[in-house]
């Protein structure tokens, strides 16, 4: 064969397989309202960055009469493109290639660019789009998912990990995206659940659709699998992107940086908080009113909403943000924020990212629907994150910070570096009114008109003690600051830690209340 | 001026009472409810596949009262103290969820 013609025979060698599973597989696909996986690639990826490996691996299996099946690329396209130009690895499964299923060689593939990713320390994106295992090969298919699932255990921590659910994803499959570190779901796309609904009804008897199960709004709404949320493929791509200019390329760099900027929000910081402390405010805004360019990138923001994590930069460095939520359940701690709160620390741990708490919460849940759901070991998750975190760690203390709950977020007891607090913070172990209540009980009990006693007593504690002061006296907190000194103050402490180098007794490694 | 918000409610936290929004998890949740020792409830969602005890009738400690099966398991469920059976809630071949009322004993 000539040259010329076996590059024309490689050319249609390669357009063959890059028609996946073929014109009517692809018309299904798209009639479902989704986009192909040559496709997403190409919207996720710098144009033309992306270049594929592996296009002409074939399936092995016999039996079932596989062997005169032919698979392009067996349901899977693998490869290195870049972002804003930084390299990623990329797995983007097939839908169009027999349901997207996953045999031998489609893991194999997937395990060949993770330990490619993991080699070259550049962060990983899988998209996920798959009927599950492929039946036809067996215990084979069972063999690929837990080579996938060790790798992705391997590289946490070293590489940042996403996965893009696009489409179902069911049974074992769901666990490789729940061992990285955000996943993103599109309204009505995405389906992810252990079992489905008709094994739900055989079984159980109870009776759900797929949407109501495992849709992306639960998983962003209710489980708090879901990271991300999105509309359509084309914004989740775009929140990608966005997530990917916040992070660096692995625990060994720092992320990129970019020119400082003001933060767009005029008008005073104070100006955002009300004078009565029962009274509500979003945090965001106080978090917008510090970051540069006011652009702070919400992480989780319809799940465990009394809790607010995700990034921003100060002077142009990506910093992580965790924040009470003084207008959704009061801000209080519970199982699902203090999870949720303790994951986002130790991702921005892992990534040498500094991480600022914005204080202002009344405790702990009560309950005992939070008792019996363990808020003692999810409570202790948060407690386990901050201490055990040596990036640069920062509290601004608002308004309340009481009992455990001050403990918890990043106090100066828990390692913080940096610990200040509005003229407007109390920091005590509960409340003015509890606390009179108990210290003053009998004093209280004997007077001519308990009631005014009460009151009397509750305002001489909050006299005493509903201040930053008497911390600041112990030098628990370094500074009692204005609300407008705020960013000032953060990137002063930011400066400093720069090289900050934190001693941790060695270990193999520690062992959180998971 | 700080910003107004709408849909805020009273919400306690120990001793003070806050202006806030709610979840809906934290709405939806179920309130506690001490359990009581003469109702016999289901502790797996599954099918009544046989009744072995009438309306009226005086059981023993540890006798079986039905037979309940789920994820292709028979489960037993006995008599958990000397009794009498004041009323059967269910009937052979149903399907019932979780902590539903099977039988109340006396």
């Amino acid at each position: 064969m000539s040259l010329k013609k076996s590059i024309l025979d490689l050319r249609k060698r390669k357009k063959k397989v890059q028609q996946g599973g073929g014109e009517k597989a692809i018309e299904r696909q798209v009639s479902m309202g989704k986009l192909t996986a040559r496709e997403r690639i190409q919207a996720l990826c710098d144009k033309d960055s992306f270049i594929e490996y592996d296009l002409f691996v074939e399936h092995e299996a016999r039996g079932f009469g596989m062997e005169k099946k032919e698979l392009h690329g067996d349901g899977v396209i693998i490869g290195t493109g870049s972002i804003y130009g930084s390299p990623v690895c990329v797995f983007a499964q097939d839908f169009t290639v027999a349901g997207g299923s996953l045999g031998l060689m489609h893991a194999r593939k997937i395990t060949k660019i993770m330990d490619h990713a993991l080699k070259m320390r550049v962060p990983l994106i899988g998209i996920n789009d798959s009927g599950g295992a492929r039946i036809q090969e067996g215990v084979n298919s069972l063999a690929g998912y837990g080579e996938i699932f060790y790798r992705n255990t391997l590289a946490s921590g070293v590489i940042p990990q996403i996965s893009v659910i696009l489409g179902p994803c069911a049974g074992g499959a769901v666990y490789s995206p729940a061992l990285t570190d955000f996943v993103f779901v599109v309204d009505k796309i995405s389906k992810m659940f252990i079992t489905g609904p008709s094994v739900i009804k055989t079984v159980l008897g109870e009776d759900i659709s797929m949407e109501e199960l495992g849709g992306a709004r639960v998983h962003a709404e209710t489980t708090g699998n879901a990271h991300f949320f999105a509309e359509s493929e084309k914004e989740c791509f775009d929140q990608i992107k966005k997530l990917m200019s916040f992070i660096p390329w692995n625990n060994e760099t720092k992320s990129r940086t970019f020119p400082p900027k003001p933060p767009k929000v005029k008008g005073k910081i104070e100006s955002l908080i009300p004078s009565d402390p029962k009274q509500p405010y979003d945090i965001r805004d106080v978090i917008r009113a510090v970051v540069d360019s006011s652009d702070f990138f919400e992480i989780q923001e319809l799940w465990a909403a009394n809790i607010v994590i995700g990034f921003g930069r100060l002077n142009g460095e990506t910093v992580g943000f965790v924040a009470n939520q003084p207008l959704v359940l009061a801000g209080v701690l519970d199982v699902d924020s203090s999870d949720k709160a303790a994951r986002f620390i130790r991702f921005c741990d892992a990534f040498n990212i500094p991480i600022i708490t914005l204080e202002d919460m009344p405790g702990y849940l009560p309950g005992v629907d939070q008792e019996h759901a363990g808020v003692i070991r999810h409570g202790a998750k948060i407690l386990y994150a901050y201490s055990e975190a040596t990036v640069p760690k920062i509290t601004v203390i608002l308004r309340k910070a009481y009992g455990g709950g001050y403990i918890a977020m990043n106090s100066r007891h828990l390692g913080a570096d940096f610990m200040v607090a509005w003229p407007t913070a109390e920091i005590a172990v509960m409340g003015p009114e509890g606390a009179a209540n108990i210290i003053f009980k009998r004093e209280i009990e004997s007077a001519d008109n308990p009631e005014d006693m009460r009151k009397k007593k509750v305002q001489e504690y909050k006299d005493k003690f509903a201040n930053p002061y008497v911390a600041a006296a112990k030098g628990y907190i370094d500074a009692v600051i204005e609300p407008s000194e705020t960013r000032k103050l953060i990137l002063h402490a930011i400066e400093v830690s720069a090289s900050k180098e934190a001693m941790r007794p060695k270990k193999k490694h520690g062992i959180p209340p998971f | 001026m700080a910003k107004k918000f709408k849909d805020l409610v009273d919400f306690q936290v120990l001793s003070l009472k806050y202006k806030t929004r709610l979840t809906k998890k934290f709405e939806s949740r179920k309130g506690y409810e001490p359990p009581n020792p003469n109702q016999i409830l289901s502790y797996i969602p599954g099918t009544i596949v046989e009744i072995f005890v009438k309306k009226g009738s005086k059981v023993m400690e540890g006798t079986p009262l039905l037979i309940l099966e789920a994820m292709k398991m028979r489960n037993k469920i006995i008599m958990p103290f000397d009794g009498k059976i004041a009323s059967i809630h269910v009937t052979k071949g149903v399907m019932i969820p979780k902590n539903e009322l099977m039988i109340t004993i006396e």
